[in-house]
């Protein structure tokens, strides 16, 4: 409401009364309440602490960060960043933490997908389909995660040896040491063709801004997509191919008691993986069928009247007021994830509760640890809240 | 309209027309959900392809191959080989059959398990008076203690002519059972005064309120169960020590606590502000205007989201696994280490997987019942 049609008699402020040193008077009462409950609280954290100090000086524990520049000595398995057991504490926790974002990062991408469809097949008008997709939303969210994590890591400790792997097309190996890809040998040029890749993005984006610009100054449409194509497809293609165009396959093959070449999927990996998608799957699901059931028919059918194809009424009508409704439930299935990720630490994928509890057990450093955990955390949780925000910020409903 | 109908012919007398076979009955129904055009036919006959396979392999591998007991050999172990041989195309149900006491109540005296087995049935009767609407009022208090007191006194033992057994030795079912429900017997009045403190209008409470449930819901449960198992020794006096389950039973509570307290904040803030003020109106205390006005209707509204939550709670008490505590799945994770059962941890995790779906199910599909049920005054 704007300010002119408030009545001026209400603008004005409440007299203020004096505070009278009373029972009766609240704002008395509510002093004494916090005085006591903070008091309270702050004695029990005193005492903690104190006990805290005393125990740690018994049982001789250094405490602080020093022991972050020792040599850690603990074997990762799966590192993005080069590590080596000599390397220090510090370095260890970061490769915990990269790999934490790592199957963070991808079980989101995956996890929204397979959401996506589900949530959509469960709407669908074929019988089958949207049975199928009800019985696995049920089954799969009255299952505890944990459980579904050792069940696909059994799965993938009882797939055969590399010698039995399985082969299902050329060049792709499953077995109990994982699954094995082939891969291209990497080159300079390959991420000069990424880099170009982004640019093309960037500037196709900027484009679409001035083509919507002048659209709405003349009226004129403009078709983005030859542009679009040009720079996202063709600058990358012809930066790969001024650059010699390298193209040398890095296939898998058995050689002794391994695979070597490819890239290699661990089976902790991928059971991380295969639980956490398919677990939080069966949530976002829910969140994008409601999301869809909420816009009302008549919107459809108004933007049906209005001539538009079915593309654009599901792009410029349906999909902007259905995602208002889904991104706030989205962004904490996201940060569920990002935290049941955490539960790498029963089957073994080295994620960073994995590595600080093994720092913690071996240097004693218990709260530092644990600290160090709930740090990790915290600001993912925040960034993902943070940019999930703002995301929904630009796209919510401007009202009055 | 009438114009048109004068000028029209007559229509000869016919006899009524039954109903075209096309649009009712079970071929109607198949050609308008199954067969409505050649993409949802051809997707049809794919998932129908695919159920009947994956149907037929897993009734295969669940009943027609599979092997539901083995020999026990003179020293005691089983002999798998049988089993083995299968490679994989039939369940070894016998590791459920030979185990199945160990996986429900883990390491309790064999010959007390009569004990554990009616702590169970004592717990699902408790639920099931607690979800009956007839009991929703006072009598629910000391029903609740009562079955309580019971449980505790058959589990502990050492009265009535009942042999002790120390807490170590539980495990299975019952303490995920404990687990649950001692950590939302305690977290949901914790979660309704920390709901109304970040409510408040007194800075410093409403401040340590938000700090509480952001900084609990911002961090891992397993990070609070570490940190239970681990840093809580450090925190109390020396020769002070609290066990195991005790300390996981406080981080779940505080965990559920803060999440709980997020739905209970949501039907506080529903309610229509005529409400607060009406109540302050009439000259209520706070106290009263809370008890009497505020949250019986903040509660009813927020009864299904809570049955969600507790389903949610229920389910990650699992994770004292990662603690070394003996709830169901830790008891199901060990009964597959020894070496002659290695290898059948699909079997184990199905028949884990099977119990927790009956609670979960049942609190689900009643969650369901209840918001249709609530929600008939809002129906037109």
């Amino acid at each position: 409401m704007s300010d002119a049609t408030v009545d001026p008699r209400f603008r004005r402020k409440p007299p203020k009364r004096p505070l009278r040193l009373s029972w009766s008077d609240e704002r008395v009462r509510g002093i004494v309440y916090q005085v006591l409950v903070v008091a309270l609280i702050g004695s029990v954290i005193y005492w903690l602490w104190s006990n805290t100090v005393h125990n740690l000086e018994v049982r001789r524990i250094a405490t602080g960060f020093g022991f972050l520049n020792r040599e850690a000595g603990l074997p990762i398995a799966e590192h993005l960043i080069p590590y080596d057991p000599t390397d220090t504490y510090l370095r260890a926790l970061t490769v915990g933490v990269l790999n934490t974002l790592k199957v963070a990062v991808v079980g989101i991408v995956l996890a929204t997908i397979l959401g996506t469809i589900i949530g959509v097949a469960r709407l669908s008008k074929n019988f089958l389909v949207s049975k199928i997709a009800a019985f696995y939303v049920e089954v799969i969210r009255d299952l505890p995660l944990l459980l579904q994590l050792l069940f696909w890591y059994t799965v993938m400790q009882g797939l055969p040896g590399p010698r039995q792997a399985l082969n299902p097309v050329e060049g792709v190996f499953l077995s109990n040491r994982g699954l094995k890809l082939p891969w291209i040998v990497w080159e300079p040029a390959h991420t000069a063709a990424l880099l170009a890749c982004v640019v093309g993005i960037v500037l196709t984006w900027l484009y679409a801004r001035q083509a919507r610009a002048k659209q709405y100054a003349d009226g004129q449409p403009r078709k983005v997509w030859p542009a679009a194509v040009a720079l996202v497809i063709g600058l990358p293609v012809l930066t790969w191919q001024v650059m010699g165009a390298p193209w040398q396959g890095d296939w898998p093959a058995l050689r002794g008691f391994n695979f070597q070449g490819g890239v290699n999927v661990s089976p902790e990996f991928a059971a991380l993986l295969i639980g956490l998608v398919t677990y939080t799957a069966g949530f976002i699901a829910e969140v994008v069928r409601a999301g869809i059931l909420s816009v009302s028919h008549g919107q459809w059918e108004a933007a049906q009247a209005l001539g538009l194809r079915h593309g654009s009424v599901l792009r410029l009508i349906v999909m902007p007021q259905a995602l208002r409704v889904i991104i706030p439930p989205l962004t904490s299935n996201y940060l569920n994830l990002t935290k049941n990720s955490s539960l790498a630490v029963a089957i073994g994928y080295q994620d960073i509760v994995s590595i600080a509890n093994t720092t913690l057990n071996q240097t004693g450093q218990a709260i530092e640890g644990i600290a160090i955990i709930m740090l990790v955390y915290l600001t993912i949780s925040l960034s993902i809240s943070l940019f999930m925000n703002w995301y929904n910020a630009r796209i919510a409903l401007v009202e009055r | 309209m009438s114009d048109i109908t004068a000028n029209t012919p007559a229509i000869p007398e016919q006899r009524a027309r039954s109903a075209p076979l096309t649009a009712v009955g079970p071929i109607a129904w198949m050609r308008a959900n199954l067969f409505s055009g050649w993409l949802s036919t051809a997707v049809t006959l794919v998932c129908g392809y695919l159920i009947i396979r994956a149907v037929m392999g897993f009734v295969d591998w669940a009943f027609i191959n599979a092997i539901w007991s083995v020999p026990i050999g003179p020293n005691g172990i089983a002999q798998t080989q049988a089993c083995r041989d299968l490679h994989g195309t039939g369940a070894c149900w016998a590791v459920v059959t030979e185990k199945h006491r160990f996986m429900l109540f883990g390491t309790y005296p064999y010959e007390q398990h009569w004990r554990p087995a009616l702590v169970c049935i004592l717990f699902v009767a408790l639920y099931i008076v607690s979800a009956m609407r007839r009991f929703w009022n006072w009598t629910l208090i000391p029903i609740w203690i009562g079955t309580l007191t019971a449980i505790g006194v058959l589990m502990w033992g050492g009265v009535l002519g009942l042999p002790y057994v120390p807490q170590e030795r539980w495990g299975g079912l019952p303490i995920t059972l404990i687990l649950a429900t001692f950590g939302l017997a305690f977290a949901f009045p914790l979660s309704i005064l920390v709901a109304l403190g970040r409510r408040s209008n007194l800075p410093a409470i409403k401040v340590l309120c938000v700090v509480y449930v952001e900084l609990i819901r911002g961090v891992p449960l397993i990070s609070l169960l570490f940190m239970a198992s681990v840093m809580f020794p450090l925190f109390l006096p020396e020769g002070m020590n609290i066990d195991k389950l005790l300390r996981a039973q406080i981080a779940i509570i505080l965990f559920a606590g803060a999440y709980l307290a997020e739905v209970v904040r949501a039907g506080l803030q529903s309610l229509p502000k005529g409400q607060y003020e009406a109540a302050d109106a009439m000259g209520l205390s706070y106290w009263q205007k809370t008890t009497f006005i505020i949250l019986p209707q903040a509660l009813r509204t927020v009864i299904p989201p809570l049955v969600n939550t507790f389903i949610g709670f229920f389910k990650d008490t699992s994770l004292v696994l990662i603690i070394g505590i003996f709830d169901l799945l830790t008891a199901g994770k060990t009964a597959i280490v020894e070496p002659a059962w290695q290898g059948f941890g699909v079997e184990v995790y199905v028949f884990v997987g099977l119990i927790y779906l009956v609670f979960c199910f049942a609190m689900s599909k009643y969650s369901a019942g209840l918001e249709a049920d609530l929600n008939k005054h809002r129906r037109r």
